[in-house]
């Protein structure tokens, strides 16, 4: 996943969280980037007409942006939803981060063929636990 | 620019291998349960799939050598076989078996190029040979780019 998909995904999960623009340092620490660094980006994206950028506001997803938010939203719960159901790996969540720039949107379609993942992704994700909320689920349940 | 390096340990490099064996036993299981079952397929084809497979099994013995060195674990291949069996009937939607065989390939070579690019671009010391991981994924993108060619060649003859 490129650079500017993650970033549209953290803006993406930053709106929900804070229920309306999301600021740029949320976006920043959700990326764990400095906010100069968020500004630069947000600036670019805003430039490709991906989302809108109101000072003191903060940053909104225009229609083209949330489509292409949800899309990478939705690989990186196949990310996370294979390394947990695939690989058994206990710290999916911080491996998923880890691995997501590598895994390009093909490889991640790929591994869509063997894992069950629900036709609600990417609405089931839990923004504020920052996982898949079926997982959530599925975790408290082999506990 | 990448936001957090990808591959900046053993333990990472050993879990992106790994990865790539499960993409290579989902082309595995794919292409050889295609070669299987599917009625009326011409003789090149089904050819074309059983080779596919046992490349595929190739790729992913040499890839398992590499993770053992890193002293991790791989996934069997029968877990694989029986994930791709379980999800199989939701794909049905796939355009056909060459069609499947395509994204197969080139989610492979995809996969590969992105690897060769993130281990190039790190200065992580892995305590594996380096140029020995560089070298086996490149020869394994070269094989990966063959098999789209021939794929696509196979296609459009039937154009």
């Amino acid at each position: 996943m490129n650079t500017a998909d993650q970033y549209l995904k953290a803006i993406y999960l930053v709106q929900d969280i804070e229920n309306g623009p999301a600021s740029t340092g949320s976006i920043a620490e959700l990326l764990d980037v400095s906010p100069a660094s968020a500004n630069e980006m947000i600036g670019k994206l805003e430039g490709r007409e991906l989302c809108i950028h109101e000072k003191y506001k903060g940053v909104k997803l225009t229609d083209e942006g949330i489509l292409r938010a949800r899309e990478a939203l939705k690989h990186y719960c196949i990310i996370e939803r294979f390394l947990y159901e695939v690989l058994e790996v206990e710290e999916f969540r911080a491996e998923a981060k880890q691995l997501e720039p590598v895994i390009d949107e093909t490889v991640a379609e790929r591994l869509d063929t063997i894992i069950d993942r629900s036709p609600d992704c990417p609405d089931c994700f839990d923004a504020e636990a920052d996982v898949c909320g079926l997982l959530t689920g599925e975790l408290e349940q082999s506990q | 620019m990448s936001l957090r390096t990808p591959v900046g340990s053993d333990h990472q490099l050993a879990r992106l291998l790994q990865i790539g064996i499960v993409l290579e036993e989902v082309v595995e299981a794919r292409a050889a349960k295609h070669a299987a079952e599917t009625e009326d397929l011409d003789d090149e084809t089904k050819e074309l799939l059983e080779e596919a497979a046992t490349e595929s099994a190739d790729h992913r013995q040499r890839l398992e050598e590499l993770v053992a060195e890193l002293d991790a674990e791989t996934i069997g291949f029968e877990e694989i076989q029986r994930l791709v069996e379980e999800q199989y009937e939701a794909d049905q939607d796939f355009d056909g078996v060459l069609y499947d065989q395509l994204c197969n390939e080139e989610t492979a070579y995809k996969f590969y190029d992105d690897l060769i690019e993130a281990i190039e671009e790190t200065d992580t010391a892995f305590s594996i040979d380096r140029e020995h991981v560089l070298s086996t994924l490149r020869e394994l993108r070269a094989e990966e780019k063959e098999g789209v060619e021939e794929v696509t060649e196979l296609m459009e003859r039937r154009d």
